[in-house]
């Protein structure tokens, strides 16, 4: 996982790059945690351009992430997932607190 | 002796995590014969990926053991049988309804079998408790008419 902060606005991007699935989460969760608390953002933007398959492992990693960042009073917003990974998301009803915004 | 199915495979592999991704590629790649689409394809993918990280997570837990995997292909359906000798499921119903897991701790989504539901046509739990659980689904490839038309459109478009 990559990860790019925009310090005038506040706003941390995640950018996952891997199948994220039980077995990746682990590290991911981690990883993703270490940089929203080194930030403190006003919003996590998480990157989905290089992620290919995700179960509901990955659901409850978004879930988690958002609730630090709520916790820090920051917004989450997720980017650029393919049609599975959609699926996947639309199913879950994550987007009513994770919106998506495609056209990135 | 001949099997009454066009094909079938068996896979037999440790409830380690590092297996989950080997598990839902192998069996995607087997259900490949029958020319899904790429949306079925991850269908396939991501319901093989609930029910075997099931087993690891909830069927052996802390423990180690084998998860089993039978894939069959017939006519334009395949069927996927997953396997674990683990604890079992107490109350099969509950375990199936939306949002319930027994391990929000690890922030488990309780989606699982819901996805399994809406990702395959059909999916049956067998579950014994202190043997095992036994999850069966099974899903219609759609033939694909007119695949040269589209193909030939595509090119068109493009």
């Amino acid at each position: 996982m990559n990860s790019k902060f925009d310090e005038e606005n506040h706003i941390l991007y995640l950018e996952i790059a891997e199948e994220i699935d039980h077995h990746t989460t682990e590290k991911i969760r981690r990883r993703m945690d270490y940089e929203i608390t080194r930030f403190m953002p006003r919003k996590i933007v998480f990157d989905f351009s290089n992620v290919s398959f995700m179960d509901s492992a990955g659901i409850g990693l978004l879930i988690g992430r958002y609730k630090l960042v709520k916790l820090l009073g920051g917004t989450a917003e997720l980017i650029n997932a393919n049609k599975s990974i959609l699926k996947v998301l639309e199913m879950s009803g994550i987007l009513k607190i994770i919106p998506i915004k495609q056209a990135v | 002796m001949k099997s009454r199915y066009d094909n079938e495979m068996e896979l037999e592999f440790l409830s380690r995590s590092n297996n989950e991704a080997f598990a839902r590629i192998t069996v995607a790649a087997f259900c490949a014969q029958l020319d899904p689409t790429i949306e079925e394809l991850a269908d396939i993918k991501t319901a093989v990926s609930e029910a075997v990280t099931n087993c690891i997570v909830h069927g052996y837990e802390d423990t180690e053991g084998k998860v089993k995997i039978k894939a069959t292909l017939l006519n334009d359906e395949v069927e996927i049988e997953i396997t674990d000798s683990g604890k079992g499921i107490e109350d099969v119903e509950l375990a199936r309804k939306p949002l319930y897991t027994t391990k929000a701790s690890l922030e488990r989504s309780g989606m699982g079998f819901t996805i399994m539901e809406s990702f395959m046509d059909k999916v049956e739990i067998h579950s014994v408790v202190g043997i095992g659980t036994k999850v069966i689904m099974k899903k219609k490839i759609k033939k694909q008419e007119n695949i040269e038309e589209n193909m030939e459109e595509n090119a068109l478009i493009n």
